[in-house]
């Protein structure tokens, strides 16, 4: 890599908003990497829909972040030059897109979360927050129906269809818990009435996500064990070959503009 | 310049005006006043600040109609203008004026309907044609050519259209 990486200064704020942050922009990214080969038109479509809004929630998210740090860091900074270890985000999210059962269930589970919490964090105490998340909410309730749908209709579409998404299901629930996980640092902006506590919201993810399920013919795994360390840095090998192909143009031809 | 005649309150409202007529980049026969996406206007000692909001995050037409508000009012001898986003409070489709509306319907695009049924899991929105009328009309696809259209299909007269999703 040709250019070092950005500092940057964790505080509780800016930790949260890159989290976000980065969650909206590795599964966007993970989406656009099917754009010109999803299995219908309308299809491609759809999902490069759902990655322009979670890149444009990326974007707002990253911005306030760079504002609260004020260190001179930006969005692109914060996208392009910092290393995986730097990165935040979910490991559901950074998850190989696979075949297309794998897309909708990595989908399916996320915006059942994300349509949860940013309805939640409209009442952030934090003013901008609140706003990014009135935002994300009203896009977050289209992704959500959009990958229910997908769920009924591949588990009760064909053998195949259904197999697949059985596996899907299978091999992403151990990414789900941390969803509802919080350390030290963000316990406290909960404290502040600043962020919300996601475990609030497991019961009411587990219920869309158990009824959706059911009808769909499938079921959820009966093993709870749960993986965890995105949102401290600790990846899956997934991340960084996803980010090579994201930041190749800074690294490579740092500053460029067009 | 002429503008020097004028006082702040005047200034407000021909600049509100200038910026009004600015269309947007994707449905070109919609301003932005008709979307809603203009929030506001202010002048301060003669330099005017537009406030915008965008209709959903990621909407590439925010930058262009940026540049195209400060150059409508650069035209109209307004120097300097500034334009900001503005996300709270969150853009919905009942912001849409009714002159917006009857347009988008005239343009093809059925408009959004009452966005009380956004938050149904299963769709259960009934869009009339913009076509030929009929109710008798399907989703193809939640998500269209832009981020704020959704794609459907009459099955009367078989015709596809676009739909100004609720939000």
């Amino acid at each position: 890599m040709a250019v070092a990486s950005i500092q940057v200064s964790e505080t509780p704020l800016v930790l949260y908003t890159l989290r976000r942050a980065d969650d909206a922009l590795i599964l966007g990214h993970r989406l656009s990497e099917w754009c010109g080969h999803a299995p219908a038109m309308e299809e491609d479509m759809a999902l490069a829909n759902m990655g322009l809004d979670l890149l444009g929630q990326a974007r707002e998210l990253y911005g306030y972040a760079a504002r609260v740090e004020g260190n001179g860091n930006d969005e692109d900074k914060f996208a392009y030059l910092r290393d995986v270890r730097q990165y935040r985000n979910l490991l559901l999210l950074e998850q190989p897109n696979g075949d297309f059962a794998r897309t909708m269930v990595r989908q399916f589970f996320y915006s059942a979360f994300a349509d949860l919490y940013w309805r939640a964090m409209m009442k952030s105490g934090d003013a901008t927050l609140a706003a990014i998340a009135a935002k994300s909410e009203k896009e977050s309730a289209y992704h959500l129906r959009h990958s229910s749908e997908w769920i009924v209709r591949l588990g009760d579409g064909t053998e195949e269809s259904h197999r697949r998404a059985q596996t899907a299901i299978d091999d992403l629930w151990p990414f789900t818990g941390e969803m509802f996980e919080v350390d030290d640092s963000e316990r406290a902006l909960i404290d502040a009435g600043i962020a919300v506590d996601p475990a609030s919201l497991r019961p009411q993810w587990l219920q869309t996500v158990s009824d959706i399920v059911r009808e769909a013919t499938l079921a959820l795994p009966k093993n709870d064990w749960m993986q965890q360390g995105g949102r401290s840095g600790r990846h899956s090998e997934h991340l960084g070959h996803l980010l090579s192909e994201l930041q190749s143009m800074q690294r490579t031809f740092p500053g460029a503009t067009w | 310049m002429v503008i020097a005649m004028f006082d702040d309150a005047q200034l407000r409202q021909r600049a509100w005006d200038v910026a009004a007529t600015v269309v947007d980049p994707e449905i070109s026969v919609l301003s932005i006043a008709d979307l809603g996406v203009l929030r506001d206007v202010a002048v301060r000692d003669g330099q005017v600040e537009v406030a915008i909001t965008p209709t959903y995050s990621g909407c590439p037409a925010m930058n262009m109609i940026t540049l195209e508000i400060e150059l409508a009012l650069e035209r109209e001898g307004f120097r300097n203008s500034k334009v900001r986003t503005v996300l709270s409070p969150a853009w919905t489709t009942d912001w849409m004026s009714e002159e917006g509306r009857r347009k988008l319907a005239e343009y093809g695009i059925a408009p959004p309907q009452a966005a009380s049924s956004r938050r149904a899991l299963f769709g259960v929105e009934q869009v009339e044609c913009p076509q030929c009328g009929s109710i008798d009309t399907e989703v193809l696809s939640e998500f269209g050519s832009t981020s704020c259209k959704a794609l459907w299909r009459c099955k009367s007269c078989r015709e596809p259209f676009d739909y100004f999703k609720c939000h």
